[in-house]
């Protein structure tokens, strides 16, 4: 009996005992989760075909897979897709218009913003500002049509910055170069919380969770081109704020209560609860990662550089480790898991590094059919559950497995 | 006793029909009362999952509430529509789709409910969408118009070049797109033809323009300068290096573009002003369509239509769409263009481009 059990048990799909992938770069906006693992030698499990354009990171919650795109020929039909995890099979799609301006960059496109998820509702964003909320079987909860509401929230390039919710609150960065704000929203109704200010500058990077222990609240973590910012998510108070710069592009990573953040290279910040400014605890332009967010695994740091060469350092000391020129270019940030990265180029090379010896080696690599005839790139950021890897492009999302 | 048989079950059908399609009805309503800001959304959630519950039926309601409201209650209908068609796709239950076809045909209906109609027909039955396209290729709504042009477009390719002249030139008056239309006008110039591409759309090409005021710490585009407070064409004032007076400037590019470094050399940390009349034999509602990838402001008789100060992240054509009212007689429309600091290769444009049309992209064209 004992075995048939164990049969049984086998047999049922893996992610009723994976962990999810709710949003930008997983769990803790770390672009890792601690029981997933990364096929040294990935295959394709299933592909699911998308029918528009995107660089949206998949989500996973349960047994769903969540990925948006957007489609016409202005990119004006925004679609959010959920799909069975364990197949690939289309469990619902939904679509509306775009209300905001769709206008681009033609590398990006206006599914550039990763959905997240509180384990209830799917919150998905577009560059057309337009923000919906769904219930995980595709019920809306709830619609905003930000350009609607604030008509010079746009970016002529495209906006990208992912949401990300902490509680009660959904966190919508739409800041640039015109009207600005950070937006913290009722995750119930869409309602604003609060509405910041921001700088007046084109903004793509994405918002962090940070908190000073376990027992603490969490704090948002808001970045642009002067510097960081702590917000508490319930009030929108500003906590306190780092004022040397950081990027527009690539995200901070939080581990152990301290901020990694893309300043002046890469520095490590360790915010105070008491709400003065975050006291720096190391500083390297050792390791820079250029547009693309770093990732923190195994007590290390990775990045990119703008060449495609991985390096490394360590989190309490900065200091640099080994370095690893892998095939480029990438748009698209590492996860990682296991003691493994998974790093995918922009010609959909999936190339799997093993970080767990002195050096950094490739252990396995796997090229995603690509469509030839669009040119198409991956531009996105690899989700992972489990023991899969998903990776979305235009065409198609793609689960890799053993 | 047979006759009561028959009866109850209708009575009983009109009894249940007649309170529910009520409550569907409020709930539609309160998917289009939805305003900014989330307002509404509350009301609205719960309503939504009322109208999907109603399946098909309600999808005649939903037609007539779209369009009516705005574009962020317009995605609420529509989502329910979509839900709507999916489970009624699972559950092989009908459409009404004779009487959403007949609601796309009626072009008095609400151009955005006449979109969502074809769009659940085609998500529906793809061969009624295959049948009915084509007939679109005149529609008022401009997305409505795509597939027919593209059709159009594929047929010209297909035919001798003696014949698809004349193909190419029927589509050139329905097509609104400007991917289309440079498709269009590419095949034509191979054939001898040349499309007046300004008046295809209806750019403005005729200014007059003063400059250059500046702009320094971009702080010109909020400053207030002579031409914003008065337009007269034989005045001079003071500007950024010296005195400065309207002049005649007419665009000669093919996509309208006023380029403000032919008139004043290549500056920066400047604002410039181009003006224009457009005349009109009666009043109508239209739209001005800009792109710009410099800070700017329109204005149109005097009011300002839509600002924005954003430099150099890109510009294309209808970037901005400002509906607007047009009156009888001439119409001033007054553009300001700001130049800021950066020196890079990129941001060497000083220009916009502005053309007047309707609501489907149709040129409109001055009477003078």
């Amino acid at each position: 009996m004992k075995r048939i059990l164990a049969l049984a048990l086998a047999s049922l799909p893996f992610p009723a005992f994976s962990s999810d992938w709710p949003q930008f770069r997983g769990p803790d906006s770390s672009g890792t989760v601690s029981d997933a693992t990364i096929p040294a030698t990935p295959k394709i499990d299933w592909t699911a075909p998308l029918p528009g354009r995107g660089l949206a990171s998949p989500i996973v919650i349960g047994k769903k897979v969540f990925v948006t795109c957007s489609s016409g020929p202005k990119q004006e039909r925004l679609h959010v897709f959920c799909f069975d995890f364990a197949d690939g099979k289309k469990i619902w799609e939904r679509q509306l218009k775009a209300t905001g301006r769709t206008m681009s960059h033609p590398k990006t496109s206006i599914a550039a913003c990763t959905p997240c998820s509180d384990g209830k509702r799917v919150f998905a964003l577009f560059s057309s500002n337009d923000l919906a909320a769904f219930d995980l079987d595709g019920n809306l909860l709830w619609l905003r049509g930000l350009t609607v509401d604030y008509p010079n929230v746009s970016n002529s390039i495209g906006m990208a910055s992912s949401p990300l919710v902490l509680g009660e609150t959904l966190v919508t960065v739409i800041e640039n170069d015109s009207e600005s704000y950070t937006i913290g929203m009722d995750v119930k109704t869409g309602r604003n919380l609060w509405k910041l200010d921001r700088p007046k500058a084109a903004n793509w990077s994405s918002p962090v969770t940070w908190r000073a222990d376990a027992k603490s609240a969490p704090v948002v973590v808001l970045q642009s081109s002067k510097g960081l910012t702590g917000v508490d998510p319930v009030s929108g108070s500003v906590l306190w704020d780092y004022t040397e710069g950081a990027s527009t592009s690539s995200s901070s990573v939080v581990a152990q209560g301290v901020i990694y953040a893309p300043s002046n290279g890469i520095t490590a910040l360790s915010p105070k609860a008491n709400g003065s400014a975050p006291a720096q605890v190391w500083r390297s332009k050792g390791i820079n990662p250029a547009t693309i967010s770093p990732v923190i695994l195994d007590g290390k740091i990775f990045a990119f550089n703008s060449a495609g060469v991985l390096s490394t350092a360590d989190i309490k000391s900065g200091d640099t480790k080994w370095k690893l020129r892998l095939s480029g270019p990438f748009s698209g940030s590492p996860v990682g898991a296991n003691g493994r990265l998974v790093c995918v180029n922009e010609k959909g090379l999936v190339q799997v590094v093993d970080i767990a010896g002195p050096e950094g080696a490739l252990a396995g690599q796997i090229q995603l059919p690509l469509k030839t005839d669009t040119k198409e790139m991956v531009l996105s950021t690899p989700a992972l559950s489990g023991r899969h890897v998903f990776i979305r492009a235009d065409s198609a999302l793609w689960r890799l497995g053993e | 006793m047979r006759i009561r048989l028959h009866f109850l079950p209708a009575a009983i059908f009109v009894t249940l029909l007649a309170p529910l399609r009520a409550a569907v009805e409020d709930s539609v309503k309160a998917l289009a009362a939805t305003g900014r800001e989330g307002a509404g959304n509350e009301a609205a959630s719960a309503a939504w999952k009322n109208v999907v519950r109603e399946g098909p039926r309600a999808l005649p309601a939903l037609l007539a509430a779209t369009g009516k409201s705005g574009a962020v209650s317009d995605n609420w209908l529509r989502l329910a529509g979509d839900a709507i068609t999916d489970a009624a796709r699972r559950a092989e239950q009908p459409l009404p789709l004779a009487d959403i076809e007949a609601f796309l045909k009626d072009t008095k209906n609400a151009d955005a409910a006449r979109q969502l109609a074809f769009d659940l027909i085609a998500k529906a039955d793809t061969a009624l969408a295959d049948k009915i396209e084509p007939g679109l290729i005149n529609d008022p709504v401009q997305e409505l118009r795509r597939g027919a042009v593209q059709r159009q477009i594929a047929s010209a390719k297909a035919l001798p070049a003696g014949e698809s002249k004349t193909a190419y030139l029927q589509t050139l008056d329905a097509v609104r797109d400007e991917d289309q239309t440079n498709e269009i006008a590419g095949a034509l110039k191979k054939l001898g033809v040349t499309v007046d591409l300004p008046k295809h759309f209806g750019f403005l090409m005729k200014w007059n323009v003063i400059g250059p005021f500046d702009n320094m710490e971009r702080k010109g585009f909020e400053t207030v300068f002579p031409p914003e407070r008065e337009v007269k064409l034989d005045t001079e004032y003071d500007g950024k290096t010296g005195k400065v007076k309207w002049k005649p400037f007419e665009s000669k590019d093919e996509r309208g573009k006023l380029d403000f470094n032919k008139p004043f050399g290549s500056l920066k940390e400047v604002t410039g002003y181009a003006v224009t009349t457009f005349d009109l034999a009666t009043e109508r509602d239209a739209e001005l369509r800009l792109g710009c990838k410099n800070g700017w402001k329109v204005w149109l008789n005097g009011e300002l239509l839509f600002s924005r100060d954003e430099y150099h992240r890109g510009a294309q054509m209808d970037q901005y769409k400002m509906k607007c009212h047009l009156k009888k007689g001439a119409n001033t429309i007054l553009v300001k263009c700001c130049q800021n600091e950066q020196v890079e290769q990129w941001t060497v444009e000083w220009e916009f481009q502005l053309r007047v049309c309707d609501s489907t992209g149709t040129a409109i064209l001055a009477t003078k």
